[in-house]
């Protein structure tokens, strides 16, 4: 089992929602975050005075999928989340070591 | 006027008893007009109250979420201590018997009231004191975020029993029982542009002196760094009620349901439109956007400016005078934060500055013309205003910071006042808490 973590921009939440969707993707979970790669902040005014703000709102997205799907869940991903600007984000894959389905118990694979 | 007698004979024959004679048609007259003078002063009155909800509103917005339930707690304080602070001794030094034309020393406690001998007194008392309400609450915004509530409140009670009405009673005693010297020199501030603005502004300044700036707002170099304020569309709702709350304090102060109403309420709307266009314009210029925080303290700035000259000048006169206010207002708030005093709403700069502007510019734009002996009247006044009112306030936040202490720890600065002062959190859904539902 492998888990997908990807930072993406909060606009392209939906587009790579149902991109995976359309791989029958059991399910997601997402957080707002905040954070910056090479994309700079940006400085803002208040009653005439300059602040800078460094980390720009992302979403990341996390999946945990069967070793098979890893591949092709990465394309759709990448695909579906790419602007071509500076900050469209990064994906990483991570090895789970167990999966447990709360409400029967079950483990591995089949409790993704 | 036969026809009104005869029509009066008629409408007589058919309530079977009323006197027809001319007395009794003057009396009647009289007393309609006495009672509308009632209703519109009682109205008026009302709306400046909902003043208390605009700042409550303007301050809450322009500072930081971690603070907010005490910028409310403040405001209602001052609204509640202060009305009862007014009722037994801030109403009678202003506008109680005077032998020196300094102080009043009577009318404490409404005695004179009581039993309902003066039913305009009660009115007059009613519009009297939601205006001291205003004087006192314009102090909360400059002093925010770093000032103990205890302190807050000592402060609250002093201003709306003592500095407001004293210097009041210089420029408004006549009005009911008392008089003072500045009026009997001719001093314009129809509405109070120093006398509640312009008092609250120098205490404002004399408070955030004392109290020193927020932890963070000055850097090393002494360079200003902005501290946004939670919620703009609450900053504005803010502004937007005290502008309504306005067209009590100008108007109304009439005190008579006159057609003069008609001409205060259109100065008072000019002068506000223009200091927030020339506010936007100017703030546009200097940073580069327009700026949605100093367009709206533009708005305050004309209608504060306006409300000294509201029933002296022209229309005209008021957008020229909104204008400058609205220049006037951001260049003062910048230059207020270059000398290191932290004022998080700009209450000086609106208040005390653009108070000061306004009386001067009420000799200035006088319908009946000006002179040097007016401006030199209004300069009196404008001088006495700060000279009494920062003094006492200074002397009075050393006294209270030297006792209990003005400012709160900074530790509990950086958490918060209103987890420090009052032991909550006005946004509690955003935590996550022990409750379990």
């Amino acid at each position: 089992m492998k888990k997908i973590e990807c930072i993406i921009k909060p606009f392209k939440l939906e587009e790579v929602k149902d991109a995976l969707n359309d791989l029958e993707i059991q399910g997601m979970t997402v957080s707002e975050v905040k954070g910056f790669g090479r994309q700079k902040g940006h400085t803002e005014l208040y009653r005439g005075s300059e602040y800078v703000v460094d980390f720009l709102p992302k979403v990341k997205l996390e999946v945990v999928l069967k070793d098979s799907m890893v591949e092709k869940a990465v394309e759709t991903i990448v695909s579906s989340a790419k602007t071509g600007n500076i900050g469209d984000g990064k994906i990483f894959v991570t090895s789970i070591d167990e999966c447990i389905r709360i409400r029967t118990g079950e483990k591995g694979e089949s409790a993704i | 006027m036969m026809t009104f007698i005869l029509l009066n004979g008629a409408t007589a024959f058919a309530a079977e008893k009323a006197p027809l004679s001319l007395e009794a048609n003057a009396k009647a007259i009289e007393a309609v007009q006495k009672n509308a003078d009632f209703v519109w002063t009682l109205m008026a009155a009302f709306l400046v109250f909902f003043m208390q909800a605009g700042f409550a509103m303007v301050e809450a917005g322009f500072t930081r979420a971690k603070n907010a339930i005490n910028i409310l707690l403040k405001n209602l304080m001052d609204f509640g201590m202060g009305a009862i602070a007014f009722w037994a001794v801030g109403f009678g030094l202003m506008f109680g018997a005077t032998k020196t034309g300094f102080f009043g020393t009577s009318d404490f406690f409404l005695a004179s009231l009581n039993g309902g001998a003066d039913p305009w007194g009660l009115a007059f008392w009613m519009f009297q004191v939601v205006f001291a309400a205003v004087a006192a609450t314009i102090v909360s915004g400059a002093v925010a975020e770093r000032t103990k509530f205890v302190a807050y409140l000592f402060y609250s009670i002093i201003i709306t029993a003592f500095i407001y009405p004293v210097f009041g009673s210089w420029a408004w005693g006549s009005l009911y029982h008392g008089g003072g010297w500045l009026e009997a020199l001719g001093f314009i501030d129809f509405a109070g542009s120093t006398v509640v603005h312009s008092v609250g502004g120098w205490a404002a300044l004399a408070g955030a002196i004392v109290l020193g700036p927020r932890l963070g707002k000055y850097g090393k170099g002494g360079e200003s760094i902005p501290i946004p304020g939670h919620n703009m569309p609450l900053a504005a709702l803010g502004v937007f009620i005290l502008w309504f709350g306005w067209y009590g304090f100008n108007p109304g102060s009439t005190t008579t349901a006159s057609m003069d109403i008609a001409g205060i309420a259109v100065n008072t709307t000019l002068a506000g439109a223009a200091g927030a266009v020339m506010a936007m314009i100017t703030a546009w210029f200097k940073f580069k956007k327009p700026d949605v925080g100093m367009s709206l303290n533009g708005a305050l700035a004309g209608l504060v400016g306006i409300t000294a000259g509201c029933a002296n000048v022209t229309p005209l006169s008021s957008i020229i005078i909104g204008l400058i206010a609205g220049f006037i207002v951001v260049i003062a708030v910048v230059f207020i934060d270059r000398i290191r005093i932290d004022d998080p709403v700009g209450a000086i700069a609106v208040h005390g500055v653009c108070g000061a502007w306004g009386t001067f510019a009420a000799g200035l734009f006088n319908i009946g013309g000006t002179s040097l002996t007016i401006l030199g009247v209004q300069l009196a006044g404008i001088g006495a205003a700060f000279a009494w009112s920062f003094t006492v306030s200074l002397i009075m936040f050393k006294l209270i910071d030297m006792t209990i202490g003005m400012r709160v720890s900074p530790e509990e600065e950086m958490q918060g006042l209103d987890f420090g002062e009052h032991g909550t959190n006005a946004y509690p859904d955003f935590q996550i808490t022990t409750i379990r539902t």
